[in-house]
């Protein structure tokens, strides 16, 4: 007996509703993780929502970590909105990474204007063509882009763990799998004395401002959405499916490639095994909980961000690992998947009996 | 050269089973229709419990199996409901199970950092394993491999020869039609998804108990995306499923014998080797559009109420 039915048509109350109530019971279910961990669930929300912002430093840090993972989301919902599923970022963004990276290392003591900007194309590009390969799979031998994305993206990895092993690693490093500390020509300056937060975040900040003229004004991005929503009636209107493949996987690599870049040339400073943790994974989430909206991203990348900032404040305070940030993103992503259906569907009223 | 090829072949059997285990367990579900992408997720809560089983009883990797394989199904249920029940997307469902997985498992195991477990040994069977060369290879194994082959014989079996697996094929393609003449569609869905859990949990508990017996984060390392690349390559195919998963078996084990085989390549690319070849299989068998649609069950990621 099924107790769920189509609604007429969509409620876009409930999609912006969806959200809210996938927070609310995360908040719900860690409260009772909390309690089975002994610990006060207000008083560990309080380490974990409240405590990180209650410095200047805080706030700075909320910005190094939203930058890389608005801009990614940006990105990968330019895809998702076409039903592309670009789950690889996380590579793109360590190719970024490596192709910046290299920019900074071929012109280390090279103290001119142009290294930074250099390395963010560098950046740029390398994102975007490590994008590109699994776009090639897909429309020239209709390989699926979820596989061949996450695959580079292992692949991504143990190419960066080479680069550091061998060629680029730094001589004085006491063999530790790291280049050489980037100079500060090839480094985003921080704006405050002690804080972390630097111009960088100024690349989301545009992107997430084009993205939203270009999805709300562009017929391109129109026909992206169409190709996802209805990929036969795209195909009668003459939109190239191909280029939806294009675009898509390009695009985001290209966002993840730069947030590759942020982070190498802001608070890394160099090119090590750690460069992310996990922020091209984490994007996806951000991507859906902001309703694949330019808007909605910037919220939600914000919230993923203190996620991110709470974990390390529980970690110290309450002597939490820090994992329990990566058991709340799933926790999150599952509710909002589940709050989402009732975007489409809803309870079914009981039958009333009929009266004579 | 043959005394170096022996431990590469014996290795490349045990290297072949947690592949064989996940992979036969995503083929069961995707023949019923349903695809999930969540199996890195419930390999790695099964590590996680199979380890957590292992580390606090006696029965070592036998009690971890039972414990990997529970908590597999477990994580399959909360995908079950989300996308079956409640008709949500499949694709991005699984996505949120691998993310929930490795939260999860990174959660639990954060006790078990560095804590080794005793393993398995092998079990010699009787006269077979005397046999020169081919018994040191084939009959030198842990139980579980051997267990591997088994649950392929079993799958194998029930999809080709019993009712059984007609009704499960019949859900995949076609699940109006099976509903139509009386088959609870849902119900079958569950069920496979479930086994497919079971059996994914298994070859995470095999990865922590018994191949590696030891936590590390992340240790499934990406072998449920390769175990659901199989199952394409494979065509939904279990004999070539198995054929597949020695293939990869083999070609994950090669940086480990690289030195003694005199392959000299930087040991990030041997590595990196299992995750390239993925993708090329799979270029090599989506390119042939009308061969992938043959074998594709019809009705496979889309959700489905009666």
């Amino acid at each position: 007996m099924p107790l769920l039915e189509a609604r007429p048509t969509p409620s876009a109350r409930m999609r912006l509703l969806a959200p809210l109530i996938a927070i609310g019971l995360t908040l719900a279910v860690g409260s009772l993780l909390f309690l089975s961990l002994g610990k006060n669930p207000v008083e560990a929300f309080g380490v974990f929502f409240i405590q990180p912002l209650s410095s200047g430093n805080g706030w700075s840090e909320l910005m190094v970590k939203a930058g890389p993972l608005i801009l990614i989301a940006q990105g990968l919902a330019i895809g998702f909105r076409a039903r592309i599923y670009n789950i690889g970022a996380e590579g793109q963004l360590i190719m970024g990474a490596l192709a910046g990276g290299g920019v900074a290392i071929a012109f280390d003591g090279v103290d001119a204007w142009w290294v930074l900007p250099l390395m963010v194309i560098a950046g740029a590009i390398g994102g975007a063509l490590w994008g590109a390969i699994p776009a090639l799979l897909r429309t020239r031998f209709n390989a699926q882009e979820t596989l061949t994305t996450l695959m580079l993206a292992y692949v991504a990895t143990f190419a960066l763990s080479y680069m550091v092993n061998g060629p680029w690693r730094d001589p004085e490093g006491m063999n530790f799998p790291q280049s050489i500390m980037f100079g500060d020509p090839a480094l985003f300056a921080p704006w405050f004395e002690g804080m972390r937060v630097n111009a960088a975040i100024l690349i989301a900040a545009v992107a997430s401002l084009a993205f939203w003229i270009f999805t709300s004004r562009s017929f391109l991005a129109y026909q992206l959405t169409v190709g996802g929503l209805a990929p036969a009636a795209a195909r009668y209107a003459g939109f190239s499916a191909n280029r939806t493949v294009w675009v898509s996987l390009v695009l985001s690599g290209l966002t993840a490639g730069l947030a590759g870049v942020g982070e190498v040339a802001g608070p890394v400073g160099q090119l090590n095994l750690n460069i992310s943790p996990g922020y091209g994974f984490a994007a996806i989430i951000v991507a859906y909980l902001g309703r694949l909206n330019a808007i909605g991203i910037v919220l939600a990348g914000l919230l993923m961000a203190l996620l991110y900032l709470g974990g390390e404040a529980a970690q110290v305070a309450l002597q939490l690992p820090a994992a329990i940030t990566g058991l709340f993103q799933g926790m999150l992503l599952f509710f909002l998947l589940g709050a989402d259906v009732f975007v489409d569907y809803r309870l079914k009223p009981r039958p009333r009996p009929a009266y004579a | 050269m043959i005394e170096h090829l022996i431990p590469v072949l014996a290795g490349t059997l045990a290297a072949a089973t947690p592949l064989i285990f996940a992979g036969l367990g995503e083929l069961v579900a995707e023949r019923t229709g349903v695809i999930n992408l969540g199996v890195e997720g419930m390999m790695l809560i099964g590590a996680v419990a199979g380890f957590a089983a292992a580390a606090h009883s006696d029965g070592g990797a036998l009690a971890g199996l039972p414990a990997g394989a529970v908590a597999g199904m477990l994580a399959a249920l909360i995908f079950a409901i989300l996308s079956l029940s409640m008709a949500a997307n499949q694709a991005a469902c699984g996505l949120a199970l691998t993310i929930f997985g490795i939260g999860l498992s990174a959660f639990i195991g954060q006790h078990y950092v560095s804590y080794s477990l005793p393993g398995l040994p092998p079990l010699d069977i009787p006269g077979l394993s005397e046999i020169p060369v081919i018994g040191r290879i084939l009959f030198h194994q842990d139980a579980v491999t051997y267990l591997g082959l088994v649950t392929f014989v079993g799958v194998w079996w029930v999809l080709r020869k019993t009712r059984l697996g007609l009704v499960l094929k019949a859900v995949g393609e076609a699940p109006d039609a099976a509903h139509a003449i009386g088959y609870p569609v849902i119900a079958i869905r569950y069920g496979a998804t479930l086994f497919g859990g079971a059996m994914a949990g298994i070859a995470g508990a095999y990865l922590s108990t018994v191949y590696t017996p030891l936590w590390v984060q992340n240790m499934v390392a990406g072998r449920g995306w390769i175990a659901i690349a199989l199952v394409v390559f494979a065509a939904w195919n279990p004999t070539r499923l198995l054929l597949g998963a020695w293939l990869f078996g083999g070609v994950t084990i090669l940086q480990f014998h690289a030195q003694g085989l005199g392959i000299a390549l930087p040991v990030q690319f041997l590595a990196a080797l299992p995750y390239l070849a993925t993708v090329v299989v799979l270029v090599l068998i989506s390119r042939d559009k009308r061969l992938l649609q043959l074998n594709l069950p019809a009705s496979l990621g889309k959700p489905w109420m009666p």
